[in-house]
């Protein structure tokens, strides 16, 4: 489960400059980011995240939601949320960032080639799952089937659109997208996330999903797939806590016994499940 | 004779009615009839009585609500093999939402009170209609409880956590 990436696990941030923004949907911003030095150094596995400083703003946890075989740049897509996030958003061509890390557990994609990979998101949790989705599609003929079940609210909270289309366009991989609601225009699916599971013939042995979204979605996603027949322990999800120092030493992100930033941010189910269940956590 | 037999046969094949008796699929064929609406033709409207629920054979129907200055708003999909009406299982049966055909459907269209009547006069068949009615409903229950958690939003107001 721990990636073999070189780590720059300093506490000092390393300069990098934007290269460009994109709006994603009103306050969700994609941010292409490269090192101000010229150098490349930016690997990372799918699933792992940053410390992002925003120079007088403060520093938060942002997941990479870019390619992962692309070493020359990073992409984060950030949601607006707070003080240092809303800075994130309103960055332009030519500013200037800190980073740290990469951090954290990543997706197992590696383990699960030769199995069926459900992938789910829920909301923005489709861009911390973006760059195992790459990595699979790298390498498509590695992997059994490969399905990508996406919820968000309305039509217009659709992150990636124009990838998910693309995606679609591929025969080798089933792509589902259900809003919550929507006008007449929208002729895809209606209904939550775990609705795309219904029906759903799933080969119990051979299948592993990835899910990302809020720690609800997770929830009665995983607890779905279960009902499935997936075990547990061939469900991941990625979860998120207070992170400061991201060095497994403040302690802000505990979770039971696990430290977030360095046990997860990706856990197999079975490992938090019980966590899950803890409502004072 | 020959259309009752087609929609015997419809019901049979329909998932859900899986598990009921042939006895009871002949006598629900009775109060069945085929239908096709076109694109943009109503099932059901808002307001008026329930007095039909639809087994989707093909296309695509949209469960709506008008929303006042937003126009119609699009509440749950359903497709082939799918169900839509409940309001004519209880009073006052007034139908609740709109049943709008997306594409061409065509489908088959279950009269209430002739249900109602020979659920009256056939418990067993009223037992079974009401216990698939009820996993039905709860599924919607369950998912209409998700989307007023509102599972996508992750609660946040700061930037303490992963982003």
């Amino acid at each position: 489960m721990r990636p073999t990436v070189e780590t720059t696990s300093s506490m000092l941030p390393q300069p990098f400059r934007v290269l460009d923004t994109r709006e994603e949907i009103p306050g969700c911003v994609t941010i292409r980011v490269k090192p101000a030095d010229g150098s490349g150094g930016c690997g990372f596995a799918p699933g792992q995240f940053y410390m992002i400083y925003v120079f007088g703003h403060g520093e938060v946890p942002i997941s990479v939601s870019g390619d992962p075989s692309n070493s020359a740049e990073l992409i984060f897509t950030v949601m607006a949320v707070g003080s240092i996030t809303r800075a994130l958003c309103a960055l332009t061509s030519g500013d200037t960032i800190g980073l740290r890390g990469p951090f954290g557990s990543a997706w197992p994609v590696d383990a699960l080639k030769g199995r069926d990979v459900l992938v789910m998101a829920g909301g923005l949790g489709l861009a911390p799952l973006r760059p195992s989705i790459y990595q699979m599609l790298h390498k498509r003929s590695d992997y059994g089937g490969l399905a990508i079940l996406y919820g968000t609210r309305q039509p217009q909270s659709i992150v990636f659109p124009q990838e998910l289309a693309d995606w679609r366009k591929d025969a080798s991989i089933e792509v589902e997208v259900t809003v919550d609601n929507a006008g007449r225009e929208w002729m895809g699916k209606v209904g939550v996330v775990t609705e795309l599971l219904s029906g759903r013939t799933i080969d119990r042995a051979s299948t592993s999903a990835l899910i990302c979204g809020p720690e609800i979605m997770m929830r009665f996603s995983a607890y779905a797939l279960i009902d499935l027949g997936v075990a547990a322990d061939n469900i991941y999800v990625s979860m998120e806590r207070n992170m400061k120092c991201a060095l497994k030493m403040c302690g802000r992100c505990q979770y039971g016994p696990y430290f977030i930033c360095d046990d997860g941010p990706v856990f197999s189910f079975d490992r938090v499940e019980r966590l899950f269940k803890v409502r004072s956590l | 004779m020959g259309e009752v037999k087609s929609i015997r046969t419809l019901l049979a094949e329909n998932p859900f009615f899986d598990g009921m008796s042939d006895a009871h699929l002949a006598t629900m064929a009775l109060c069945g009839k085929l239908v096709r609406f076109k694109a943009g033709e109503f099932l059901l409207r808002e307001g008026e009585q329930a007095e039909h629920f639809f087994l989707v054979r093909q296309g695509e129907v949209a469960i709506e609500s008008h929303v006042p200055a937003a126009g119609p708003l699009c509440v749950a999909r359903v497709g082939a093999g799918g169900i839509t009406g409940y309001s004519w299982l209880f009073p006052p049966h007034r139908n609740s939402f709109d049943s709008l055909a997306l594409t061409d459907v065509a489908a088959v269209a279950l009269a209430g009170q002739c249900l109602r009547d020979k659920a009256g006069a056939d418990h067993e068949l009223g037992y079974q209609l009401m216990k698939r009615f009820a996993q039905v409903m709860l599924d919607r229950l369950q998912t209409t409880r998700l989307r007023v958690l509102d599972i996508y939003a992750n609660g946040r107001t700061t930037d303490a956590a992963d982003g």
